[in-house]
């Protein structure tokens, strides 16, 4: 790979800082723009940028866990976030919610919501995370 | 003590060996509470709406055939997976092996207890894959993986017949539900779509249970580890078949066609399965040939029809389930503790393996069919129908007698000669010693039901052949009445005929068999050859067509399927006549504003680098430019998340598509210039097209109901004010669900592919590529 040191240098802090973004994104992706897929792509992009400054395998220790491996636990996620609702009666990937600390007598305060909506979010993140990446770091090493 | 258990073995398999065990034998107990209700005449439904929309349905239907069927898989799967800890237990790929044994035996359970025929096929499916898994389990061995191959393409084509088979079936009942498609029997039989669904459903049932001409998969199947053949192509998997024909009897039954095709092909199956079990030398080839012969034996009288027939085919589907899935156990053993299965190595074993060749013992008598084994039992009933059917006695009376006979020979070769007489050491790979108890256990704990049953024939009659012939019979009134013995009459004869010329086959069994290899041998027709060379010949068209369509040529590929787009959606427009419309192009250009132009001018800008720069990196990013360029106009109608995902997957595509081209040539725009009017002309037509089809949406009004109904319902149903991802991973998480499996499977796919060239695309360049 090239050796530009403001690539590699300024890499270190991109890709943390565009991992960070990702999981922002993916949080707030209920009410604003974001989401699993959108917080994915970013996320993915911090370690492409990272796997072009510091190669494949540097990515791959830096990873931790295959890139197959972390779409393949995202699309399990999903999948127990979508069959979670059967255990109450319901139909398959009926969203399951609990408000955290809302005022029952008020409507509108919903606390802080935590559903199977976002564990089914986090699950797309994973998915679309570790499949670009398992392209992106393979053809790095073919080539 | 042989060597192997004198040192100590390491175990694999951790708790998976005990968990194994005990799942197959807490559904057997679960099950026995069905028995009560069972025998008394009652069917059990349970439902649970699966896909409601489709009609299809996880309903479970109990009755005495699928309980009977529960019942012996779930019991005989306990023995064996008990077995399975001492044989396989040190096996390095041991707890793989009980994951493919657990999924098969959760297929096949699904499989005899489904009232809807969809969620049947689907669990019909799960047995043939997890019984390719198992068949190849010794996957370094070309032998196995061919088996394993053969077994899944054999018995995998048969399913998609089958699946028609049930689709026609379910359209012509009007429901999946075989509940409510088995009260139909008359009007099915009289609509003219009766034969393909027989002849669909037949290939499906032939296939599953190897009935002729399909019988050569599952000799081969042996390759898999033998608590395998013991419990899937013997006593549970193979009968999936004869259960799928059984179970529709009272739909698809009582016809000329369902008669003669079934009492032909059992028939022959079961005669020509037998002569060939006689003629084998390894044992345990022995009985995978008996079990075709029963196979047959159970189709044929399920063809047959008659009550006394469904009578004796439910005895003897018991019968044969608990003796050969024993006898297979025990070969098992001797396999395990001698190293050979080989008939004429072995001699004398008695002594060495006593608790082995106890439950040998008693599965074989039951076998041979001698009293008072419950074995003597399901042959009389057979020859009790054979001699009462009024078109084809002779041919069923005949075919049975035959088998019998040998298999009171089979019996003989199987256990009587490798345990009697003088113990031949020298003969053995392995000093003969008893197995561990938890392999002798499960053949004698059979082997005891099996006298047992033979003794009180009234309570297996109670328990499973009269629940099971009311419903394969479809009569709930009919009296089955099963005895040892009562009278001498022609049956008893018959069977006592059938000991004579068997003990009299028996002495002369070595020279029979060298005679029959040598019959075999001259007889030009061989199935197992024929299947590779039609094999080879598939192989050969799909290398021909792929020669004519697969160029290898991209630019070939990307002009065949603009091509292919051009003609699709201009044939499309004009034929619906949808250019039928006035565009005031003036108007059009109103309301634009500086900004608007200026993202214009960049994409064309961006096109036309494209198209004419000589550089692949220059390309690649003036590409990328459109991309941005779009995404520009996302956001400047307001559709942020678009705009946002547009923006990321154009950058990540230059990225990969830079990685991917960086070691490619220049682009050889030189060489191919005789084509390149002819692409230009295609790209135009392609981009005039794609125009049109756009102006030409934007005429008519836009549907905004689904778009309303998700702007209202979104915060107060799904608790989310961004409709984007609210529909995304809410409203239609299962689509999003399906995508991202598609979105994993490509990423894989790929991942194969790109790793898959360092080793090669053959077994032995793949082999090579590992040295």
């Amino acid at each position: 790979m090239n050796n530009s040191i403001i690539l590699v240098a300024a890499t270190r802090l991109l890709t943390s800082l565009l991992l960070l973004f990702s999981i922002f994104m993916l949080l707030r992706g209920h009410n604003l723009p974001g989401g699993g897929f959108i917080g994915g792509l970013i996320g993915a992009t911090g370690f492409v940028l990272y796997a072009i400054a510091q190669g494949a395998e540097a990515t791959r220790r830096t990873l931790r866990y295959e890139p197959q491996n972390i779409a393949m636990v995202g699309l399990g996620i999903a999948l127990a976030a979508g069959v979670f609702a059967a255990f109450f009666g319901e139909a398959f990937f009926t969203g399951q919610w609990w408000f955290a600390g809302a005022d029952p007598a008020d409507p509108d305060d919903k606390g802080l919501p935590i559903s199977s909506v976002l564990v089914f979010d986090i699950g797309v993140y994973l998915v679309v995370f570790g499949s670009i990446l398992t392209l992106v770091l393979a053809l790095e090493e073919e080539v | 003590m042989a060597k192997s258990s004198a040192e100590v073995p390491r175990v694999y398999g951790g708790p998976a060996g005990w968990i194994s065990v005990a799942i197959p034998a807490a559904i057997f107990v679960w099950m026995l509470q069905y028995v009560g209700p069972v025998s008394a005449g009652n069917t059990v439904l349970l439902a649970l709406d699966w896909v409601p929309s489709m009609d299809i349905r996880l309903s479970v239907l109990i009755d005495g055939l699928s309980l009977t069927f529960a019942l012996l898989i779930s019991g005989i799967g306990a023995l064996v997976t008990l077995y399975s800890t001492k044989y396989l237990g040190t096996h390095p790929e041991y707890p793989r092996f009980v994951l493919f044994l657990m999924m098969f035996m959760v297929g096949m359970l699904g499989l005899v207890l489904s009232d809807n025929l969809i969620a049947l096929f689907v669990f019909w499916e799960i047995t043939t894959i997890s019984s390719y898994l198992l068949i190849g389990f010794s996957s370094d061995e070309a032998k196995s993986r061919r088996s394993a191959l053969q077994a899944l393409l054999v018995t995998g084509t048969g399913g998609l017949a089958l699946l028609a088979g049930m689709i026609l079936l379910g359209n012509v009942a009007g429901s999946f539900e075989l509940s409510v498609i088995l009260q139909q029997g008359d009007m099915i039989r009289a609509h003219p779509l009766y034969v393909p669904i027989v002849i669909l459903f037949l290939a499906g049932a032939f296939t599953k249970s190897a009935q002729f001409p399909f019988h050569f998969w599952l000799p081969n199947a042996m390759a898999a580890p033998t608590p395998v053949s013991a419990y899937l192509h013997s006593a549970t998997m193979v009968k999936a078949g004869v259960y799928l024909m059984a179970r529709v009897n009272p739909a698809l039954g009582d016809s000329e066609l369902w008669f003669w095709t079934l009492v032909i092909a059992g028939g022959f199956t079961t005669v020509f399965a037998s002569i060939l079990a006689v003629r084998q030398t390894d044992i345990k080839q022995v009985l995978a040939y008996t079990t075709l012969m029963a196979l047959g034996a159970l189709t044929l009288f399920i063809g047959t029809g008659s009550p006394d027939a469904i009578k004796g085919m439910m005895a003897f589907l018991v019968v044969h389930s608990l003796y050969k899935a024993a006898l297979f156990l025990m070969i098992g053993i001797v396999d395990h503790e001698t190293g050979t299965r080989e008939a004429d190595r072995l001699r004398g074993l008695g002594r060495k393996m006593p608790l082995t060749f106890l439950g040998g013992a008693l599965a074989a008598i039951s076998m041979a069919g001698i009293p008072p084994f419950v074995g003597f039992i399901g042959k009389e009933f057979l020859y009790k129908a054979g001699l009462g059917h009024e078109q084809a006695t002779i041919w069923i009376t005949g075919t049975i007698f035959a088998a019998s006979v040998l298999m009171f020979v089979a019996a003989g070769i199987a256990v009587l000669r490798p345990f009697t007489g003088k113990l031949a050491d020298a003969d053995t790979p392995q000093t003969p010693h008893e197995g561990p108890w938890a392999m002798w256990i499960g053949p004698i704990i059979l082997g005891v039901f099996s006298l047992g049953f033979g003794l009180f024939p009234d309570t297996v009659e109670a328990w499973l052949v009269a629940p099971g012939t009311w419903a394969v019979y479809g009569d709930y009134d009919y009296t089955v009445d099963l005895y040892l013995f009562r009278e001498v009459n022609a049956a008893f004869l018959l069977s006592l005929a059938t000991f004579a010329t068997g003990a009299l086959l028996y002495t002369v069994h070595r020279p029979m068999r060298a005679w029959l290899g040598r019959v075999m041998e001259a007889n030009p027709i061989k199935f197992d050859p024929g299947w590779d060379r039609v094999l080879d010949g598939l192989k050969a068209l799909a290398a021909w067509q792929t020669g004519i369509l697969q160029s290898g040529v991209l630019q070939r590929y990307i002009f065949t399927i603009f091509a292919t787009l051009a003609i699709g959606v201009g044939a499309t427009m004009y034929l619906k006549d949808v250019l039928n419309f006035r565009v005031d192009w003036a108007g059009e250009f109103d309301g634009l504003l500086f900004k608007h132009w200026a993202v214009l001018v960049f994409i064309t800008a961006g096109a036309i680098l494209t198209a004419i720069t000589q550089s692949r990196m220059t390309a690649i990013a003036a590409l990328g430019v459109v991309g941005i360029g779009v995404a520009l106009i996302f956001i400047m109608f307001s559709a942020p998340d678009v705009a946002i995902t547009q923006l990321l997957v154009e950058t990540l595509v230059v990225v990969l598509v830079a990685v991917a081209m960086l070691k490619l040539p220049h682009l050889g725009l030189a060489k191919d210039r005789k084509r390149r009017p002819l692409h230009a002309a295609l790209a135009g037509v392609v981009g005039v097209l794609v125009t049109l089809v756009m102006v030409a949406v934007l005429q008519g009004d836009i549907d905004r109901r689904i778009t309303d109904y998700f702007e209202v319902a979104s915060w107060p149903e799904a608790y989310g004010r961004n409709i984007v991802n609210v529909i995304l991973v809410d409203f239609r998480a299962i689509d999003t669900f399906g995508e991202i499996a598609v979105v994993v499977i490509a990423a894989l796919s790929a991942y194969a592919l790109l790793r898959g060239t360092r080793y090669g695309n053959t077994d032995d360049e793949i082999e090579e590529g590992r040295k």
